[in-house]
């Protein structure tokens, strides 16, 4: 999980740079800012550019939470996996990796293939609402991967998640 | 590998036994393991004979190990030097039972160390029964090197502990684990390989990335285990003389995971997973040929061939809840084995082919049991916040596993454990440890 963070961060600088020494992105990104004034503002690349991973990340939300023990998506997912969908597929030069995760309680190999269940269940939302099944691949790191530490169902709720990490582009 | 050579010590038995007096027991020294033993048999192992000078210390050095896989066993007692009456200061003379007896040492383990001075030693060692008077089998001598020393004193324990339990014992064997460091949402994992009793630590791969449940071949040359190194968890086998390794699994973007030897070292049962999916395959390793055991559209993994290899045990959850079955191994119609309440997973045949240890989840709460192959006479050997992945020693008497303790600062260690679910003790490690499995006995 830290190093995928690490990975994409990287990826949002070097898209930031792309878009720095391209007149066209750095137009597009005007563009899209609409209102005068503000454009200006937008640092491409970051969680203020609409365009950037760290929008997605930030704005759209990366990731949905998971009942104990299910793969099913809940409402609360679904509308997040909405927005996801509606970013990809604006930003279709992106490709995504969906990892799951489950918590603590449960056996090694069980909770990677649930991960993978639950991963899985976000790949199939995400190209059911339009998004290229080829530009999205799943992974589970079943119980590996904790972000939350804690024994307490407060924090086995957050480390049973699928999160959707932007990665390189397909153009590059 | 280093060869450790044995022989029977031949024209030295003890001529001096005078006629059996007093029984401790009745009928021959024996310890039934089966019989849920409480009092631990009361031994005496003497410093081992220095036969030649360069060897004092490693003398002294193997009684300690013998003495630390037999009592370690809760089956024995070892008695203190400090009681002692009489000592050995010669191994081919006849041994002074009475001394023995006056301190209830119902057997006593001599020794002797040579060293040839070019990094060879000879280790030969007796047992006695001392209420009968008498040696229980013949001497033994083993022919190995120095850097050796710990495998011929477990090799000797492993004599000791079969004689008087009439089991095979587990002492020179081995077990790779995944070494633990760093905080619960940090966590640096490296398989490493260490003697069953954690001594002469090595590691097999740097931390960078995941590592999980290596499985030992049945000859202990080759180690199964999954890895994310190539970015997805993928089945690898590494080569443990020479810690090379290759991917055997190389489905590109595919995740497979939870492989097991087949008893013959020939072929690997595994999952894949594919999209969310996950089933049952086998791979032959040598031609890389799959073949695929289960098509459900629940959650098939955790697979272990039984020791004749005609059968797996696996963990499914197409009933609604992880639960154990066994099928035969070309795989057709599995049949369910664990009805009791709560969630069973991790099912592994024992070697000894009567029973099958699980991890079972019930109630908020993780324990490690057996039960006979057809599910009757299911037993749970320990209760924690976590117990996991049980792995057995090579005689199918005691079962080792992990422990992870609850909470922000929770870490994983290993722990051992009777089949009768007694001496249940912590394994040393240097520093965290999970997903243990156990060798065969070394040759």
């Amino acid at each position: 999980m830290m190093r995928a963070i690490t990975k994409s961060a990287a990826l949002c600088a070097i898209v930031a740079l792309a878009a720095c020494t391209n007149p066209n992105s750095a137009g597009q990104g005007g563009l899209f800012g609409g209102n005068s004034g503000a454009a200006g503002d937008v640092v491409p690349g970051s969680a203020n550019d609409p365009r950037s991973p760290a929008y997605f990340q930030q704005a759209i939300g990366d990731r949905v939470l998971f009942p104990v023990d299910q793969s099913t998506l809940t409402d609360e997912g679904r509308a997040v996996l909405t927005a996801q969908a509606g970013w990809l597929m604006t930003n279709s030069d992106y490709l995504a990796v969906i990892e799951g995760h489950a918590d603590e309680q449960g056996t090694r190999e069980y909770n990677l293939a649930l991960g993978a269940r639950r991963a899985n269940a976000v790949r199939e939302y995400l190209i059911e609402q339009g998004v290229a099944g080829n530009r999205l691949k799943t992974l589970s790191y079943g119980k590996e991967r904790p972000i939350e530490i804690c024994s307490l169902e407060a924090c086995y709720a957050q480390n049973r998640r699928a999160v959707t990490i932007i990665s390189a582009g397909l153009t590059s | 590998m280093k060869h450790i050579i044995a022989s029977l010590l031949l024209g030295l038995a003890s001529l001096g036994a005078t006629a059996p007096v007093a029984r401790a027991q009745d009928g021959p020294l024996r310890i039934e393991i089966t019989d849920g033993v409480i009092e631990p048999l009361p031994y005496a192992v003497p410093a081992f004979v220095a036969e030649t000078g360069n060897a004092a210390q490693i003398a002294q050095d193997i009684a300690r190990v013998v003495a630390a896989d037999l009592s370690g066993t809760g089956l024995f007692r070892e008695i203190p030097k400090e009681a002692f009456i009489s000592n050995i200061t010669n191994f081919a003379a006849p041994v002074q039972f009475a001394d023995w007896k006056a301190i209830n040492a119902q057997a006593l383990i001599t020794g002797a160390v040579s060293a040839d001075g070019a990094g060879n030693i000879a280790v030969s060692f007796r047992v006695y029964d001392v209420f009968a008077g008498q040696e229980l089998g013949n001497g033994l001598r083993f022919r190995g090197t120095q850097d050796g020393w710990r495998r011929m004193a477990h090799k000797v324990a492993d004599a000791v502990y079969s004689r008087i339990t009439g089991e095979s014992g587990y002492f020179d064997s081995r077990v790779v684990y995944v070494s633990e460091s760093g905080p619960k949402n940090d966590r640096k994992k490296r398989l490493a390989i260490m003697d069953y009793d954690g001594a002469n630590l090595k590691f097999l791969t740097d931390s960078t990335s995941i590592v999980l449940a290596p499985r030992f071949s049945p000859t202990g040359d080759r180690v199964l285990y999954t890895s994310y190194e190539t970015g997805f968890p993928q089945v690898f086998v590494l080569d443990v003389g020479s810690v090379t390794r290759r991917v055997l699994e190389a489905q590109s973007g595919t995740m497979s995971f939870a492989p097991r030897f087949s008893p013959n070292g020939q072929e690997v049962v595994y999952s894949i997973t594919d999209g969310g999916n996950t089933d049952i395959y086998r791979m032959n390793i040598g031609t890389g040929v799959r073949s695929r055991l289960t098509s459900a559209p629940s959650i098939e993994t955790a697979p272990s061939f039984s020791p004749d290899g005609r059968q797996i045990v696996f963990e499914s959850d197409r009933s609604g809840t992880q639960q154990l079955y066994i099928m035969p191994a070309s795989g057709g119609e599995a049949k369910r084995i664990s009805f009791g309440q709560g969630r069973y997973g991790t099912p592994v045949w024992s070697p000894r082919g009567d029973l099958i240890a699980f991890t079972k989840q019930n109630k908020g709460r993780f324990h490690i049991g057996v039960m006979r192959t057809d599910g009757s006479e299911e037993r749970l050997l320990t209760a924690s916040f976590l117990d996991e992945g049980p792995t057995w020693a090579p005689n199918g008497r005691v079962i080792m596993f992990t422990r992870e303790t609850q909470g922000a600062t929770g870490s994983a260690s290993l722990y051992s454990v009777d089949v009768s679910g007694r001496n249940l003790k912590p394994v040393r490690t240097q520093g965290g440890g999970s997903d243990p499995s156990w060798s065969p006995l070394q040759e």
